[in-house]
């Protein structure tokens, strides 16, 4: 039974020093510890939250940046289409233009050498007949010198005439 | 909980064995220092029985007394077989207070002698006439005590201080060996028992309980430590006191329950109100008998291991009970963790059913 039965001077003992002890240590132990562990982990908390905040304002500014950078090349690439097509229908405008010019140069020069052939062939057909004529002429001042040859003359165009 | 019993079963069996090993040889043995100790629990019973069993028999090394000598308080300090010191006497008698070294109550062969009027009888302070003595002597486990106290003001003052010098910085030496059992009597003890809205009232007392009880647990681990948290006084203090922190703090909820448990019918109410009021009486008790009995048992294992070598007087044994003893020895660390972890434990979560504002209108 002495191991169950509690000694009422141990019981004061031990009643006395956890008693102080309790006291002491809420005061200097407890309480600076309880207070600095809620400190730093409020302000590992915020810390923390911080970071993380930190973290969606870069990928937000990161994802702005990737489509301002996605605009930009469209844009870009809208501004070089443009461009080529703007350069291309002004290359085929200009060829278009050159053929049309070359082409109206060369039938105009068509016509001019068509009117310059005309008007050659004319003239060397009014001098070849004027030169006939003036050979005709000649020939026939040359065979008619002379009286008898003329009477000849005659009488074979009146015999042609007779008979017809 | 459950790991809470693995050491006794451990423990049980190995005592089994011995006492077994013991009856073997001695058939007849039955021991009056068995019949002078209460079976509070099976272990103790067991291991009181076996080993001074068999040295009442052999009438040579009487084990049963070592070990109750060794595991009750005592007015002088003894460290080893001889070594030792007389610790001061204080007894209230009816002629007023007297203080003296208890050294005036022995002979020098440790016979106890009458001073001034008084005379220990077995260990216990008495007036020789017979008139009541009130003994508020520093024995050995005072005196334990008050070393595990200037122990826990010295580490957790300094510790204080070192939080108050370093405010939010990372913890360092002392400090951060604490911290994470600090955080952990808090967050994983206190708080999930008592929850968010009052824990806070409550964490320097849990705290303090915890740490106490620890230290003292280990300070009895140490050779010539004396058995302060195996001692029925010292865990009645501190259960009476959950008894009044748990009671004193009822809220409406908490005595409802235990007057008028809702949802219950009326006439049953009869049989539950008086089981509830015992209830309220009974969870100190177990706590109580719960630290006193596991670090009473260990000790009085690591004591029976070794008096083994003296009952057998076989130098070949003396490794393999020293395996054991040394075995024993981590299961009691680890139980002098585990005994303040469950103490503080449960009262948190008696503190916790006590301030516990639940509306149980779903029941009704």
């Amino acid at each position: 039974m002495e191991l169950l039965t509690p000694d009422l001077g141990l019981i004061f003992w031990q009643l006395v020093v956890f008693g102080l002890l309790f006291f002491v240590l809420a005061k200097f132990a407890w309480k600076p510890i309880i207070a600095s562990l809620h400190e730093r982990e409020e302000s590992i908390e915020s810390a923390l939250a911080l970071a993380a905040k930190t973290r969606e304002e870069m990928a937000e500014l990161k994802a702005g940046n990737e489509k301002l950078l996605v605009e930009a090349r469209a844009e870009r690439d809208g501004i070089l289409k443009a461009a080529k097509e703007a350069s291309d229908k002004m290359i085929s405008d200009a060829k278009a233009e050159a053929q049309k010019a070359a082409s109206a140069e060369i039938e105009k020069a068509r016509v001019a050498f068509e009117q310059e052939k005309a008007s050659a062939v004319a003239s060397i057909r009014k001098e070849t007949a004027a030169l006939s004529l003036e050979i005709a002429e000649k020939i026939l001042r040359n065979q008619l010198a002379d009286r008898s040859a003329q009477e000849k003359l005659v009488t074979d165009l009146l015999s042609d005439a007779k008979l017809n | 909980m459950r790991k809470l019993y693995f050491s006794n079963i451990v423990a049980f069996l190995f005592l089994f064995a011995t006492s077994v090993f013991a009856q073997s040889e001695h058939h007849s043995a039955t021991s009056a220092t068995a019949d002078s100790t209460v079976a509070v629990h099976g272990v103790e019973a067991t291991a009181e029985h076996a080993p001074g069993a068999e040295a009442h028999a052999e009438g040579k090394v009487d084990l049963g007394h070592m070990i109750m000598h060794h595991i009750a308080d005592d007015h002088k300090w003894e460290f080893a077989h001889g070594i030792g010191v007389h610790l001061p006497v204080i007894a209230y008698t009816k002629d007023g207070v007297k203080v003296f070294s208890s050294s005036k109550l022995e002979d020098e062969h440790g016979n106890p002698v009458a001073y001034e009027g008084l005379i220990l009888e077995h260990g216990k302070l008495h007036a020789e006439d017979g008139s009541h003595v009130l003994d508020l002597s520093i024995t050995k486990n005072v005196a334990s005590l008050l070393v595990s106290a200037v122990l826990l003001l010295l580490i957790f003052i300094s510790v204080g201080n070192a939080y108050k010098e370093r405010g939010t910085k990372a913890p360092k030496g002392l400090q951060s060996w604490l911290e994470p059992i600090i955080i952990f009597i808090r967050d994983e003890v206190v708080k999930n028992s008592i929850g968010e809205k009052h824990y806070r009232r409550f964490l320097p007392y849990l705290l303090t309980l915890f740490f106490f009880i620890w230290i003292n647990n280990l300070l009895g681990l140490l050779p010539g430590g004396a058995n302060v948290t195996g001692n029925i006084a010292v865990t009645l203090v501190l259960s009476v006191l959950t008894l009044l922190i748990t009671n004193l703090n009822g809220k409406s909820t908490y005595w409802g329950h235990i007057f008028a448990m809702p949802g219950v019918p009326k006439w049953l109410l009869v049989i539950l109100t008086p089981v509830e009021i015992i209830g309220v009486f009974t969870k100190p008790v177990s706590l109580m008998i719960r630290l006193f009995a596991n670090i009473t048992a260990g000790h009085i294992i690591m004591l029976s291991f070794i008096g083994l070598i003296f009952i057998l007087k076989i130098w070949m044994v003396t490794p393999v009970i020293s395996a054991f003893a040394v075995f024993m020895n981590i299961i009691e660390l680890l139980v002098a963790f585990l005994q303040a972890f469950i103490f503080t434990l449960l009262t948190a979560s008696y503190i916790g059913s006590a301030v516990e504002e639940h509306h149980h209108d779903d029941h009704h």
